[in-house]
């Protein structure tokens, strides 16, 4: 009879544990698969260069998505980040004659600036993250368009253009730079007081307030952290491709990164943050693209599988929610 | 002696103050119903006064059916964001809508309006079924229709390339065709309107959406059927958005498929220029029908004045939306402090 007991309470002890494990590690199991699969099925597949266009491509979302971490972190949403980066965009080649450095600055400035707004209406006037980051959404790609007069420039500054078609150390600019990121801000959501905060803020508000942390000043600096992440983003494809224009850079990049943040483990109910699962969440989704382009598969069945992957995904991670 | 001296003054104040206080919350209420409206009524005047041409007969009809796609996915949005949901798939929808509309318009006039219904209806199906039963968030849930319905729509255009005609001059005729001097479409959009006022302040279901919003425990205590609620306001949703995609290839005369990005942006927040609270519970399609106008008569006002970048207007509604939800956030305050 106990052994009966036995045989039929197991597999619900699978279960369970499947349940748990799948939302922490599932995304690397579907790399792993994926990377397994290609090396196989895809010729080609394992070449430097086919690698190498891999990161160069996932690099601007993967430091967008790490702001947005920050952000839905805090039971937030942005979604004025690709506005941020036409606006980056749109500045560059207006600043460019007084050099890189005045340039990239200027641009970070109005990152910071439109985190500041974002920041702003919704830790002081107390909007909704969507409607506050949407006023911006709206609003920004407008302004970047209305600052580059809505016509794509060339760039040919040999310095600029370095940071997005450059190589250090074997590895393209760009990926170091989005390397660096992610170690950043991995370190600074687990190892800092502001990091703690901002957990403490997603997880549960109004207890963080009666603890007396700094709430606002914790929100503000998370959103003006999102901005200037995009910004970042925004300067770096302009220059990889070596043209600013305002109507196309950054275009539906809010989705992507929120699709990496969601898929990486990250609940969008706040109070907690998964870096490296981000990380992981824009390279499945970049993996699945372009197993399927090189398997000549069209970009309509590419989408329609997104979707289902977005889907599994929080549908994954729901289960695991108590609250 | 202190006590019998004391009760008389206070008691006359807190009246006195309540009294304020009502009138104060009265008028609170209306400018935040009515706010919308009230700018519109001004946009309006100042543009007329400005532009001959602004307040002609002709141009108020090209508002008005440029404004009625718009109009139909804001109607539906209404509806969700009153339970306290959001749809972001009805641009990917109303594209979708637009193409199968024309593609399906071989087949005749009723063919190229049923459609577009049915394959967008049943979208919103699986988005409200996926929101009610599995409780994932209404914003994933419809993100993902916003991808997978920009996909579909693309694996029957041919990767977007192929833009169907519109075959029917049945249909055709819907879409250039005018009634009184405007177009056919508004009319059917003002019906749709109508009906949907009906129905959401003088109906069972009307009553649902909003307890729904107002709170989900306790509408479920009262014996509202929550899940059915949460699923029907996505059909109508997906519905009102494929007949907006419908329309729009009857007066282009075809499905054009690069429309359709950001459009349920627009929606959103012209429901919200309209007093609609995201938070949900509250709001009413007068004040919707009032933002949708004001979006469209900005975008007219930037065309009057031709040598201005159409880009302009996207800032300008971008102020106008973070200007309108601030103000609402205080008047919210302030009826909640009085």
């Amino acid at each position: 009879m106990s052994s009966e007991a036995v045989a039929s309470t197991r597999p619900a002890i699978d279960m369970a544990r499947v349940k748990a494990w799948l939302p922490k590690y599932g995304v690397y199991a579907a790399i792993l698969l994926l990377v397994l699969y290609n090396i196989f099925f895809t010729p080609n597949f394992l070449t430097w260069s086919n690698l190498r266009i891999q990161l160069i491509q996932v690099a601007p979302i993967v430091i967008v998505a790490l702001g947005m971490a920050l952000v839905i972190g805090t039971e937030g949403i942005d979604l004025s980040v690709g506005s941020v980066m036409a606006l980056a965009a749109a500045l560059i080649p207006l600043y460019l004659g007084y050099g890189v450095i005045a340039a990239i600055l200027v641009s970070l400035i109005a990152g910071l600036v439109v985190g500041l707004v974002n920041g702003t209406l919704v830790a002081r006037i107390g909007l909704q993250p969507i409607v506050a980051t949407l006023a911006l959404f709206v609003g920004g790609r407008g302004l970047a368009l209305v600052i580059s007069d809505g016509q794509l420039k060339p760039i040919r500054n040999e310095d600029f253009i370095y940071l997005g078609s450059g190589d250090l150390f074997g590895l393209p600019v760009l990926v170091w730079i989005a390397a660096v990121l992610v170690l950043i801000v991995a370190f600074i959501v687990r190892s800092t007081v502001f990091g703690r905060r901002l957990l403490a803020i997603g997880g549960n508000r109004k207890s963080a307030e009666l603890a007396g942390l700094p709430v606002k000043r914790v929100l503000i600096t998370v959103y003006v952290v999102c901005s200037v992440l995009a910004s970042i983003a925004g300067i770096l494809a302009v220059a990889r491709i070596q043209s600013s224009d305002a109507s196309a850079v950054g275009l539906l990049i809010e989705l992507s990164a929120i699709t990496a943040v969601v898929v990486g483990g990250t609940p969008l109910t706040g109070g907690k943050v998964r870096v490296l699962g981000t990380v992981a969440g824009a390279l499945l989704m970049q993996l699945v693209v372009a197993t399927m382009i090189k398997h000549n598969l069209q970009p309509s069945t590419t989408e329609m599988v997104q979707a289902v992957i977005i889907l599994i995904a929080v549908y994954v991670a729901r289960e695991r929610k108590t609250r | 002696v202190t006590q019998t001296v004391q009760p008389e003054a206070p008691q006359a104040i807190v009246a006195a103050d309540i009294q304020k206080a009502e009138r104060a919350d009265r008028i609170v209420g209306i400018v935040q119903r009515q706010g919308a409206l009230a700018v519109l009524v001004v946009v309006v005047l100042i543009a007329s006064v400005t532009w001959e041409n602004f307040r002609s007969f002709d141009n108020a009809a090209t508002i008005l059916v440029a404004a009625a796609p718009p109009m139909l996915i804001a109607l539906g949005m209404t509806f969700v964001i009153i339970t306290g949901g959001i749809d972001l798939s009805v641009g990917s929808l109303y594209v979708l809508g637009g193409v199968v509309a024309a593609y399906a318009s071989q087949w005749g006039l009723i063919a190229a309006f049923v459609a577009p219904l049915l394959v967008c209806g049943a979208i919103g199906v699986l988005n409200g079924v996926l929101i009610a039963y599995t409780r994932m968030a209404p914003f994933i849930v419809t993100l993902a229709a916003l991808l997978g319905a920009r996909g579909l729509m693309r694996a029957i255009s041919s990767e977007g390339s192929n833009t169907y005609l519109v075959e029917n001059d049945a249909f055709r005729s819907f879409g250039t065709g005018r009634f009184l001097g405007v177009g056919y479409q508004v009319w059917l959009v003002a019906v749709l309107v109508v009906i949907g006022m009906v129905v959401l302040a003088r109906t069972r279901f009307g009553r649902a959406v909003y307890a729904v919003g107002g709170s989900e425990d306790a509408a479920s205590l009262m014996g509202v059927a929550v899940r059915r609620t949460k699923i029907w306001v996505y059909v109508l949703s997906g519905l009102l958005a494929g007949l907006a995609g419908a329309i729009n290839a009857a007066k282009l005369g075809s499905g054009v498929t690069v429309l359709g990005t950001g459009m349920e942006l627009d929606a959103i927040a012209a429901v919200v220029i309209g007093g609609t609270l995201l938070t949900g519970g509250a709001g009413t399609i007068a004040g919707t029908i009032a933002g949708v106008l004001l979006l469209g008569v900005i975008q007219n006002m930037i065309n009057q004045v031709g040598n201005v970048q159409s880009s302009y207007q996207q800032v300008i509604s971008g102020a106008f939306l973070a200007v309108v939800v601030v103000a609402q956030t205080y008047l919210n305050k302030f009826r909640r402090v009085t």
